[in-house]
C-alpha cells in the first residue's frame, strides 16, 4: 500500500515537473520553425531541424543584437564586477570588523541600512551624476564597463560588505596575531591568510551577485543605453524584440541563445549554486 | 589587536574603494534625487542648472494623478496575489521534493531552473506562450476551443493580465523559494515525526503543528523575499505586457497593468517628467521601507510565540 502511493506521488510530481519546463520545450520548437509554421503551429513537432541551424545564422550575424559581442559584454561585465565586488568588500569588511572603533561601526551599519535603497530612488539622478562627472572631469562613466562595473560594485557591496563581515567575526583572532608576530603585514594578513578562508562566502556572493547582474535589465539599460557599442544579452534581447515584433522564430531563437550560457553554466556547477544560493538567504 | 588599532592607514586604504563607490553610486544620487523630487528637474535640463524648487508639487501632482493611483493599487493587489502564489507553489513543491521520492534531487533542481533566466527574456517568451501557444492548444482540442478565440486571449484583458504576470513571477520565483524551504524543512529533527505518529497524528496535523511551527525562521525570509520583489517588478512587467491593455480610472484612460516600478520609469522617460518620477520614486522608497519594516517585525514576533 504505502509504495504504491509514493509511486503514484513520484509520477504526479514528474509529470508536473514535465508541465513545468514545457515552456523551454516550446522555445526549443519555436526556434527550430520558420516564420510561417511559429504562429500557425506553435506546439507541433518542427518538421525540419535545420530550420535551427538556420535561425541561429541569422541572429547570430544580426546587427540588432550582435550575439558574439553581446555575449563577450555580458561576461566581461558580469566577471569584472564579480571580482570587484567580492575583492573589495572582503578588504573593506575585514577592516570593519578588526578595527573597534565608532567610525567603524557606524560606516557598517551605514553599508548595511543601504540594503533597503531600491534602485528606482537613485536610477534617474545616477545618470544625471554620472554626467555631470564627465563634464567636470572628463571621465566618462555612461556607456562605459567602468561606469557599469562601479554602478554594480555600488549597488552590490552592501550584501557583500555584510555577508563578509558576518563570517570574518567568527574567524579567531589568533590566528592573526600569531601571523603578525611572526613578521607578517597587515595587508599580508589578509591576502595570505584571511582571504582564503573566505571562499565559502566568495561561492555564495559569486552566485548571488553572478546571477543578478547577469540577467540585469535596467541598469544595463540607463548606463549603456539602447544600442550603444557595448550591450548585454538581455538588452540585445529587448532590442531585437523591439525591433522585430511579432517574428517569432527568431525572437524564441534569441531567446533561446541567450537563455544557453546560463543553463550550461548551471548543469555545470549545480550543487554549488544550489548551496550557495540558500546559504546566501538564510544570512 | 593593539597593532591594529594604531594602524589607521590600513583602516582608510582598505575601505577606501568601496566608500567611494558607495558614495558615487548610492549616497550622493540619493540626495540629488531627494532635492530633485522637490523642483520641477525635467530630461532637457541641465543637472543643477535651470531647475527651481517647487516644494511638494510632485507628491501632490503624483496623489492626483490616476495613473500613479491605480499603478500603486495595481501593485499591491499584485504583490499580495504574487506571495500567495509563489509561496503556496514553493512550499507545494518542497514538501515534495523533501519526501521519500526516488529523483527528488532532480526534482528539485528541474523546478530550480526557471530561476535562472532573467524576467525580461521570460517575459517575452510568456508573451508568446499566452499569444500564441495557448490559442493553438484550444485550435487542437475540442473542449479548449475557447481558448482559441481571440477575446479571451489572456493578455488582451485587464484581470487575466495581472493573472498572468503573476504566473509568471511564480514560475520564475518558486523554485528559488522552494529551495530555501526545502533546507528548512530537512532541518526538522525527523524525531518530532516519529513521536507524533505514534500519537496518531496524520499527515495535515504534522504539518501544521511541526513542520509549519519549525520552519517559521523560513517564512521570516521567504515571505520578505517575495515582499520585497513583487513590490519591485519591472522586468517581467516590461517584457510581458509592457503595461497594457488601456483601461479607464477615475475617468482617465490609463495603462491597466502598469506596476509601480514601471509607472516611476514611463513618468521620468515617456513622460519627460524626471521630477515627478523621482517624487514617486521616493514614494516607492518610503513604501518598502515600512513593509519590510512592519513585516520583519511582525515575523520575528511570531517566531518568538512559536
Amino acid at each position: 500500500m504505502k509504495s504504491k502511493s509514493i509511486y503514484i506521488v513520484e509520477a504526479v510530481v514528474l509529470l508536473a515537473l514535465a508541465l513545468y519546463l514545457y515552456p523551454f520545450v516550446i522555445v526549443l520548437f519555436g526556434a527550430a520553425k520558420d516564420a510561417f509554421s511559429v504562429t500557425a503551429r506553435p506546439m507541433a513537432l518542427p518538421e525540419n531541424w535545420g530550420q535551427l541551424f538556420v535561425n541561429i545564422e541569422t541572429i547570430w550575424t544580426s546587427p540588432n543584437i550582435r550575439y558574439g559581442s553581446s555575449f563577450v559584454s555580458s561576461v566581461l561585465i558580469t566577471a569584472i564586477s564579480l571580482v570587484v565586488v567580492t575583492f573589495l568588500p572582503a578588504q573593506a569588511g575585514w577592516v570593519l570588523v578588526r578595527t573597534k572603533t565608532r567610525t567603524s561601526h557606524v560606516l557598517f551599519l551605514v553599508f548595511v541600512a543601504a540594503l533597503v535603497v531600491p534602485f528606482q530612488i537613485v536610477m534617474f539622478p545616477l545618470i544625471s551624476w554620472f554626467r555631470t562627472v564627465f563634464q567636470a572631469t572628463g571621465i566618462r562613466l555612461l556607456r562605459t564597463y567602468s561606469g557599469i562595473v562601479l554602478a554594480y560594485l555600488g549597488f552590490g557591496l552592501s550584501l557583500s560588505v555584510f555577508m563578509y563581515h558576518g563570517f570574518i567575526k567568527s574567524i579567531p583572532y589568533e590566528l592573526e596575531e600569531a601571523a603578525i608576530i611572526d613578521g607578517a603585514t597587515l595587508p599580508g594578513v589578509f591576502y595570505r591568510i584571511i582571504f582564503p578562508l573566505l571562499t565559502p562566502v566568495h561561492a555564495t556572493i559569486g552566485i548571488l551577485h553572478g546571477m543578478w547582474i547577469w540577467n540585469d535589465f535596467l541598469l544595463p539599460l540607463l548606463i549603456l543605453g539602447r544600442g550603444s557599442d557595448i550591450q548585454t544579452l538581455p538588452l540585445a534581447v529587448a532590442n531585437f524584440a523591439g525591433a522585430f515584433v511579432k517574428q517569432w522564430d527568431l525572437i524564441l531563437t534569441a531567446i533561446l541563445m541567450a537563455m544557453l550560457p546560463a543553463l550550461i553554466f548551471f548543469f555545470i556547477a549545480q550543487r554549488k549554486i544550489v548551496k550557495g544560493m540558500v546559504a546566501g538567504s538564510i544570512k | 589587536m593593539q597593532k591594529f588599532h594604531r594602524n589607521g592607514l590600513t583602516f582608510w586604504v582598505f575601505l577606501a574603494p568601496v566608500l567611494v563607490a558607495f558614495l558615487m553610486v548610492i549616497v550622493i544620487p540619493f540626495f540629488i534625487g531627494v532635492f530633485y523630487s522637490f523642483t520641477d528637474w525635467n530630461a532637457t535640463a541641465r543637472a543643477g542648472q535651470g531647475v527651481s524648487f517647487i516644494g511638494f508639487r510632485n507628491f501632490t501632482g503624483s496623489f492626483r494623478d490616476p495613473s500613479f493611483l491605480y499603478s500603486f493599487l495595481l501593485t499591491m493587489v499584485y504583490t499580495v496575489l504574487n506571495v500567495a502564489a509563489i509561496n503556496v507553489v514553493a512550499i507545494a513543491v518542497a514538501l515534495a521534493v523533501t519526501g521519500k521520492l526516488r529523483f527528488r534531487n532532480a526534482y528539485r533542481m528541474g523546478f530550480f531552473i526557471p530561476y535562472l533566466i532573467g524576467g525580461l527574456v521570460l517575459g517575452f517568451l510568456w508573451q508568446f506562450i499566452f499569444n500564441n501557444a495557448i490559442p493553438a492548444l484550444g485550435n487542437s482540442i475540442g473542449f479548449l476551443n475557447w481558448l482559441a478565440q481571440s477575446d479571451n486571449l489572456a493578455l488582451g484583458r485587464v484581470s487575466s493580465a495581472v493573472f498572468a504576470l503573476v504566473i509568471v513571477s511564480t514560475w520564475q520565483y518558486a523554485g528559488y523559494i522552494m529551495m530555501i524551504y526545502v533546507a528548512a524543512i530537512e532541518g526538522v529533527p525527523q524525531e518530532l515525526y516519529e513521536a507524533a505518529r505514534i500519537d496518531g497524528a496524520n499527515n495535515w496535523e504534522q504539518f501544521r503543528t511541526i513542520t509549519v511551527p519549525m520552519i517559521a525562521q523560513a517564512f521570516t525570509i521567504t515571505i520578505f523575499l517575495t515582499l520585497v520583489n513583487s513590490f519591485k517588478q519591472f522586468d517581467v512587467n516590461f517584457a510581458l505586457t509592457s503595461g497594457g491593455p488601456a483601461t479607464e480610472f477615475m475617468g482617465r484612460s490609463i495603462l491597466g497593468t502598469e506596476l509601480l516600478a514601471m509607472n516611476i520609469y514611463n513618468t521620468a522617460f515617456d513622460g519627460n517628467d524626471l521630477a515627478a518620477g523621482q517624487a514617486r520614486a521616493a514614494l516607492f522608497f518610503i513604501v518598502l521601507v515600512v513593509f519590510s519594516l512592519l513585516q520583519v517585525s511582525y515575523n520575528k514576533r511570531r517566531e518568538q510565540e512559536m
